[in-house]
């Protein structure tokens, strides 16, 4: 029996194992409303505000599971309105799938009502896009997005869909669900790798967001112990090691940790894995590194000598080939190596000035001693982002869902929406008043489905990570950062229905969230915290791991 | 910086220049030619892609090509082994007193008069791209009014076909 396009779609991603997707209706999409509409039992649908937020809601989802976000919008300005979250995706390899309308066939090229070539605008900000103008190619086009987006290097796919290509009437196949392409681990290489390895007295690993995405966890935590190493991250890598794992350094680069960048740069040995050495991660490429080999590990050949030339570079993907490696190095110690990075750990902790004070280092420290280990952590951009990197502590990997390539303020609220109904855990976001202002519209959608999220703001009254860089580097010229802005986040809570606080005080802060996390409902706690806190440790811009700035300069 | 001949076989889709175009673009890769058509089979098409770049930009690029979902297949073309032409059609001004001295070095390099006008002349010349520079080099003189050329084709040298590399 034939049926339609709409069905088919609909069918397709029942097909692929998909419960549940956030969207938008629109004009071009009708259709495929109409069947979510019938099989509304088997597929939920999440309303949100605007598109912006569908798209980083799925974002959320797919960081939180694993499993691959799906995001359907209308064309034109529904299509444009994703960009900005499939971008977000593209740059931190997460597999959403984007379903958009378009006009029919026979109005494309004409500049129709609502037309855009969202293909076209899409072309370098996802692993692959479709234009379907066919409805017999519909479900294995559909199928084949599935697969691009969760194989290998995950990434955003997009399949845009004319409204007549809706409405046209198919034959329609079941199909197995689509698997992931088979993973491999390298095949050369190894041996080089190994050597390097028995050869080194000072190794360390350098985990990126490939090693949350590939589940190499134990992987790293064994290499690190037959080898002796010190285990560090990028921003991406956070949650991929436990935070207490006595060989964890935290986050290096530019707010990194002052022990794990000092390690790195004093290392004899980088094994990166699943990392792509991003200039947020390495500071000064020219100066990076200077007295270590490095091997690096990752599944998209295109990363290896891309950013910075290795000794070793291994294409595969990282547990398998991690496994590979574990096999093959001998047990070492490197007692001397293991007491310098000591040394790092106690010069960090030198700089470490405690108080009661709400700040926001023990505002996130309030948020550890509250959280449970399935907790997950989402963030907005800017400088509370940086403090929940720094200090967030977590135990088990997808607890901490941040955007890190493309920096998207804004991503937080509906990302931390999408991971709380994929992981079914309690979500905590920690945005600035800065970031939240943008998107702060998916308010409505917390409320409407009432998701368990507990949205903190840390209002320092400014844009705090643009002011710091004006404070250091442009004579304290406050251009545009100052907000004085006379939104009451408290009214505003209660204006989209959900209970808001403002705590000027970490015990109360603490009996609230605590009250907030033990509830079913979104709850808004802002922190009022003072403007001039500064994101520190800081690499300045063309600066090397030497050059870091740990404390507080005068004024 | 040397310079660099690859031959990309893609799926033939609606799109596949642009795709393969934008990479470059985006990457800041720099694209000294580009020629595209379809193969010996209408599943895929041909695109020869030139550029200047180290081993490491080189490498770059065919890694950056090869993650795209179309690419089917690349090889590189190495001068030792492959055979590389380029199509040129140069239209120069006609000059009654000079028609020797041009029709002399048309000869030399085995070009040939494709139009004739007592304004203008088009020449086309076949050939690898230094022997065509040479060629320009020499005309110039005698005014060129217009110059269009295909970029660079090329096929390795022997029994091999790209699409035979396809597993």
């Amino acid at each position: 029996m034939k049926i339609s396009g709409a069905e088919i779609l609909v069918r397709t991603l029942i097909e692929q194992n998909v419960d549940v997707v956030f969207g938008y209706p629109g004009g071009q999409v009708l259709d495929i409303y109409d069947k979510l509409y019938s099989h509304q039992d088997e597929i939920k649908h999440i309303l949100t505000a605007h598109e912006q937020g569908a798209s980083h809601a799925a974002d959320g989802y797919a960081r939180a599971t694993g499993k691959v976000g799906v995001v359907i919008a209308t064309s034109g300005p529904g299509a444009t309105n994703l960009t900005t979250g499939i971008a977000t995706a593209y740059l931190d390899s997460v597999p959403i799938v984007a379903i958009t309308g378009n006009v029919s066939c026979p109005l494309i090229g004409r500049d129709s009502f609502q037309e855009v070539d969202i293909t076209g605008i899409t072309m370098p900000i996802t692993k692959h896009n479709f234009f379907v103008n066919r409805v017999s190619k519909l479900a294995d086009t559909v199928r084949e997005a599935f697969r691009i987006a969760k194989s290998g290097r995950p990434g955003p796919v997009l399949i845009d869909i004319p409204k007549d290509i809706q409405t046209s009437l198919c034959d329609y196949e079941p199909a197995e669900p689509v698997e992931a392409d088979k993973k491999n681990a390298a095949e050369t290489g190894i041996e080089e790798a190994v050597r390097l390895i028995n050869e080194s007295e000072k190794p360390y690993i350098y985990c990126g967001g490939g090693v949350i995405t590939g589940s190499a966890t134990e992987e790293i935590l064994a290499l690190a112990e037959k080898t002796d190493a010190v285990i560090g991250c990028s921003f991406m890598g956070i949650s991929a090691i436990p935070s207490d794992n006595e060989r964890f350094l935290g986050m290096q680069g530019m707010h990194g940790h002052y022990a794990s960048s000092m390690a790195q740069h004093n290392s004899d040995l980088i094994i990166a894995v699943g990392a792509r050495f991003s200039d947020r991660a390495t500071g000064n490429k020219s100066k990076y590194a200077p007295h270590s080999k490095i091997i690096h590990i990752d599944i998209d050949n295109a990363e290896i000598d891309k950013n910075i030339a290795v000794t070793c570079g291994l294409c595969g993907d990282v547990k398998l080939t991690l496994q590979k490696i574990i096999g093959a190095v001998d047990n070492k110690k490197h007692p001397d190596w293991l007491s310098e990075v000591d040394y790092y750990k106690k010069e960090e902790y030198r700089h470490i000035v405690k108080s009661d004070d709400m700040n926001p280092v023990n505002i996130i420290e309030t948020v550890n001693e509250c959280a449970d280990e399935d907790t997950v952590i989402a963030t907005d951009v800017g400088q509370h982002q940086m403090w929940a990197a720094q200090n967030c502590k977590f135990s088990k990997p997808r607890k901490f869902v941040s955007s890190g390539g493309l920096g998207t303020m804004g991503f937080g609220l509906g990302a931390a929406i999408g991971s709380q109904i994929g992981s079914g855990a309690k979500s905590i976001l920690i945005t600035g008043d800065g970031s939240f202002g943008m998107c702060l519209n998916e308010l409505t959608t917390a409320s409407y489905y009432n998701i368990p999220v507990v949205i903190v703001i840390m209002n320092n009254g400014v844009l705090g990570m643009v002011r710091q860089w004006q404070t250091l580097f442009y004579d304290k010229h406050y251009s545009n950062t100052v907000l004085d802005r006379k939104t009451d986040f408290i009214k505003l809570a209660d204006a989209f229905g959900m209970k808001g606080y403002r705590c000027t005080e970490i015990p109360d802060f603490k009996e609230k969230l605590q009250s907030a996390l033990s509830g079913d409902s979104p709850v808004l706690i802002e922190c009022l915290i003072d403007k001039d806190e500064m994101v520190l440790p800081m690499l300045p811009p063309g600066g090397s791991m030497d050059d870091i700035i740990v404390e507080r300069l005068g004024g | 910086m040397d310079r660099n001949i690859i031959a990309v076989l893609v799926k033939n889709h609606f799109g596949v220049l642009a795709r393969v175009a934008s990479m470059f673009r985006r990457r800041g890769f720099n694209i000294d030619t580009l020629t595209v058509g379809e193969t010996e089979n209408p599943e895929y098409s041909r695109i020869t892609a030139t550029f200047r770049g180290d081993d490491a930009i080189k490498n770059q690029i065919i890694r950056q090509l090869m993650k795209m979902p179309d690419v089917v297949h690349i090889s590189e073309l190495e001068k030792s082994s492959s055979v590389s032409r380029e199509l040129v059609l140069i239209k120069i001004k006609n000059n009654k007193d000079l028609k020797q001295d041009i029709m002399s070095v048309i000869d030399i390099f085995r070009a040939k008069v494709v139009d004739y006008g007592t304004q203008a002349m088009t020449i086309e010349i076949t050939g690898e791209s230094s022997k065509i520079d040479a060629f320009i080099d020499l005309i110039k003189e005698y005014g060129i009014i217009e110059i269009c050329r295909t970029g660079i084709v090329s096929l390795q040298r022997g029994a091999d076909s790209i699409i035979s590399n396809i597993k």
